[in-house]
Parts: structure tokens; sequence; C-alpha cells
């Protein structure tokens, strides 16, 4: 043998040990367990559960909501501005949900200041876009981290607050558009954006960042939140179906397009007036249908899900609300006991 | 030397793919448990690279095992404890195993979670699953727990692996060591 007997094998062995001890530090530190201030997807998801703690088996925000179908009929024009296959000239299936931004499925109406629009358009190249808007037209806060400090200190109360716009006084925009624009009594009424930037890029490789919005063609008909209240706490998912029974409801696409030095990063600066505008198409809403046994349960309008020819830009909030989305949806298909499907008509029920 | 047809390294071709996906495999657990515990803009081409690199390491392991059976593999010396011995035969067999399942369970898992799965390059794969919330749940749990084992295990081979090369000498480690071959064989 050529080992030597009189070789103490402890050099050797604390190497190993030392080697195996630092992989599983650094295993630790990458996962997070060594840096509790880490901003994780579990953490902010955790502090939108309200104080009684999260409706288990339903979205952690937006946790109200009403499916729909219907199509994207576009028109054509977005072929200027993308390559992606849902801007040529054409008629897209599309799934949706109509959503308020709480995480109480059974919050009133009238005490949910925003609204949202979850969106998923299938074209036959197999590429999906999916997005998830809300009504106001810029976004509460510039960061991530600003959103969970936001989550933190509205619960505690004015005081909190207060000290919050002093951190982030870029949330007066939001609060300014939370106290003056008008409530309505319809999704149908709403517009829907996509407060974050993103890249399209057309067919010749030009580049350029961009907002969406989907702008209602029924007209607005203001209303107070108390005549909101008075109509009933789920007055607007009643609504919907009832008008788009009757007929289908309409929104035009039309996409911004953000000139050079536009902040693109910032979800809470609205780029100036004057900025190119295409309208790419029509999204026609034809069909709503309840949530339990929705097409949209099970979906996650994750809005980093994009076709060729968009994606995400320099906005950090997409990849934000990736992950935490993606979370959302683990914790509640894994819960999905604690919000049954209807009961097909006809089983035995109590 | 060598008076039997037995090998004493594996192939070069067998080397090159060992420390090829062994660079991958770490790579993808470090990514793994990073993208799932941040909300920073590196989430997005974290994922994008797990699942490229994810499908790229189950294709060299489909033609790493056909090397395994067609060159196999030097045999352990004689002088291995039996304890040693079947700890090296088991751990392979589970490292091989994971390898594989480790792929089809996040395709499958996000296929139950009706997730396009899209990877670098623009390339698509089709869902093998139909969404299912229960299996979502089962695939991403054993996803999750299955990488905390691989991660143990590689540890072991690690800590295993030095301990040939360094305290028993016994040519295990050069096996399969990246560098050229030395000329003298170890003693058997």
């Amino acid at each position: 043998m050529s080992r030597s007997s009189s070789r103490s094998p402890f050099v050797p062995l604390a190497v190993i040990a030392m080697v195996v001890a630092g992989s599983a530090a650094a295993f630790a530190y990458t996962a997070g367990w060594l840096s509790p201030e880490r901003l994780t997807p579990s953490r902010l998801v955790a502090a939108l559960a309200p104080p009684g703690g999260p409706a288990l088996g339903h979205r952690r925000n937006h946790a109200k909501g009403i499916c729909f179908t219907g199509e994207f009929q576009s028109n054509g024009n977005g072929m200027a501005l993308s390559k992606a296959k849902v801007f040529t000239p054409g008629a897209w299936p599309v799934l949706g949900r109509f959503n308020l931004a709480t995480p109480s499925p059974k919050a009133a109406d009238a005490t949910v200041r925003v609204r949202g629009m979850g969106l998923q358009i299938t074209t036959p190249d197999g590429d999906v876009w999916r997005s998830a808007m809300i009504d106001p037209p810029i976004f509460a806060v510039s960061t991530p981290q600003a959103f969970y400090d936001l989550l933190g200190s509205a619960p505690k109360g004015p005081e909190a607050m207060k000290a919050f716009i002093g951190r982030h006084p870029e949330f007066m925009a939001f609060a300014g558009w939370a106290g003056s624009a008008p409530w309505t009594s319809s999704y149908a009424e709403d517009p829907f954006n996509s407060l974050n930037s993103f890249l399209f890029t057309d067919a010749a490789g030009t580049t350029r960042a961009v907002r969406w919005s989907l702008r209602p063609a029924a007209t607005q008909m203001p209303i107070t939140p108390e005549e909101l209240a008075r109509k009933g706490p789920n007055y607007l998912e009643q609504e919907i179906a009832q008008r788009v029974a009757g007929a289908p409801q309409r929104w035009t696409m039309v996409v911004t397009v953000a000139e050079p030095g536009d902040n693109t990063a910032d979800p809470t600066k609205a780029w100036p007036q004057g900025r190119r505008t295409v309208e790419v198409g029509t999204l026609v809403v034809n069909k709503v249908i309840a949530e339990p046994d929705g097409p949209c349960r099970d979906i996650n309008f994750d809005p980093t899900i994009l076709p060729r020819g968009i994606s995400v830009s320099d906005d950090p909030f997409p990849a934000a609300r990736s992950s935490a989305y993606a979370r959302s949806y683990d914790l509640r298909t894994s819960e999905a006991k604690d919000y049954p499907r209807t009961p097909v008509s006809g089983s035995a029920k109590p | 030397m060598s008076r039997t047809m037995t090998p004493v390294h594996f192939s070069g071709a067998q080397r090159l793919l060992h420390w090829t996906m062994a660079a991958g495999i770490v790579a993808m657990l470090f990514i793994g448990v990073g993208m799932i515990s941040t909300v920073a803009p590196s989430y997005v081409p974290l994922v994008a690279t797990h699942k490229t690199l994810g499908v790229a390491l189950f294709a060299l392991v489909l033609v790493r095992l056909a090397l395994r059976v067609t060159l196999g593999a030097p045999p352990l010396p004689a002088d291995l404890p039996p304890v040693m011995r079947l700890g090296a035969v088991l751990s392979h067999w589970a490292l091989y195993g994971l390898m594989i399942v480790m792929p089809l369970l996040g395709w499958a898992m996000l296929s139950a979670a009706a997730y396009p799965v899209v990877l670098f390059g623009d390339i698509r794969l089709p869902p093998i699953l139909p969404q299912s919330d229960s299996l979502h749940t089962l695939l991403w749990a054993a996803h999750r727990w299955l990488a905390f084992a691989f991660f143990a295990l590689i540890l072991l081979h690690v800590a295993a692996a030095l301990f040939h090369a360094l305290v028993r000498r016994d040519g295990v480690f050069e096996a399969m060591s990246p560098l050229p071959q030395r000329k003298t064989m170890p003693e058997r």
C-alpha cells in the first residue's frame, strides 16, 4: 500500500468537512435562510393577508372576481410595434377575469377602490399573452419593496401612513386618483391599464417601451360609493353577468409608446401627454362565468407570460408580481378543498 | 499494464459529461432555491435559465446513461469496505434517478399549473399534463423536496470523492478526475 501509516487523516478530513459545510452555507444563503430581511415572495404574499388570515383556496390578492371569455379582434395596427402574432389581423380567443383588489373574496364591492382585469389571449402559433391590469392610470408605489412597506403601514393607522408617505412621496399621485376618480357601477365602464412598461419588438428587430390600456366602449356613469353600496355587496358581478348576457361588451386596446427619456422603470410616473398611441384592436367579452367552476379559476395571470415580440422592461414590478403570483398560486391550489367547485346539478346537496 | 479488459478510468466522454453536468446540476439547485426566494428583476431570467438548463440536462443524462450502459464503469477497489461499496452503488442509482426525474417533475409541474413552458431562444414545450390543482400540489412538493435531497446527496458524493482522493487514495477519484490521466496507476 502506498498509504503511509504516519500520515494523520486529520487534515484531509478537515478539508472535506470545510468543503461540505461551505457548500451547505452557500446554498442556505442563496435560499435566503440566512437573510431574514430579504423580501421573498412568501413574505410579500403573507403581508397581503387580512387580520383574520388569508381566504384559503383563493388568490391572495384580487381575491374577489368573476370569469369571462370572448375574443381579441386585432386590427393589424399593432404589427408596426410588435411581431407578436396577436397583433396580426384576426380574432383570437380570450379568457379573463374581472376582479376587485382585495384579499377577501367576500368584500363588499363599494369597499374596494381598485378594480382589475386578468386577461389571457392565445394565438394559433402557441403563444400565450397574460396580463393583469387595474383601473388607476398609475401605480401606488415605485418599487416592490415600497409596496411591501405600504402593506405593512396601511393597517397601522394614519400615523403609520403619514410616515409611509414621508418615505414614499410618490404615493400621493395614486392617493389623488383614489380620492378624485369617479366610481362606476359596472366593470364594463372601467378602463384597465397595464401600468407596467413592457418592450415591444417589431419584425425588423426595433424595440420600444410601451404601456397599454383597455378603454371601455360603454359610457361611464359616475356613481358614489354610497350609491354603489346600496345596490348590494355583489352588485358588480351580477351587473356584468346580466349586461354581457344582453350584449357583448367592448374595450379598445391602446398602446402608448415611450419616448427616449420617459421613465419606464417607475409605474407611478405617467408619461407626458402627446405620446404616440396606437389602437391595436378590440377586446370583446361575450360570456361571463362564475369563478368556482369558471375557466379563469385555475389560471395565474402572471404578467411575465408573454408572446414572442413582447418582453419585460426595466420596470421591476412584472418580475416581483410573477414571483408573488406563483407563490399565491402554489398556496391556493394546495388549498383547493377550501374553495369547493359548485356541485353539478342533480348531485346530492345538504 | 492491465491484465483484463476492465478500464481503470471512465472514458473521456463520460468524464466530460460528468463534470459538465455537475456544474449544470449545482447551478440548477442554486438557481432553484435562489429564484423562489426573490422578487428581484433577476427572477424572470433565473426562471428561464432554470427551465432551459433543466431540459438540456435531461437530454445529457440520457446520453450519459447510454454511455454508462455501453462503456460501463471501472470497478471499485477490492478492499473497499462493504458498507462503502453499498453506499457507492445506492447513491449512484439515486443520483441517476434524480437526474432523470427532476426535469420531468418540473415540466409536469408547470403543465399542471397551465403555465406555458418557454425556454431561451423562444422554444416552447407542449404541456405533458392537463391543469390540475392536486397534481400541481403534489408535483411541486416533490420537485422541491427532491431538490433538497439531491443537494444533500451531492454533498455526500463530494465528501466521498474527496475521502477517496485524500484519505484512501485508492484511485476512485482519479477514475473520474477531470485532469489528464496520470502515467502511474495507483496500486491495487
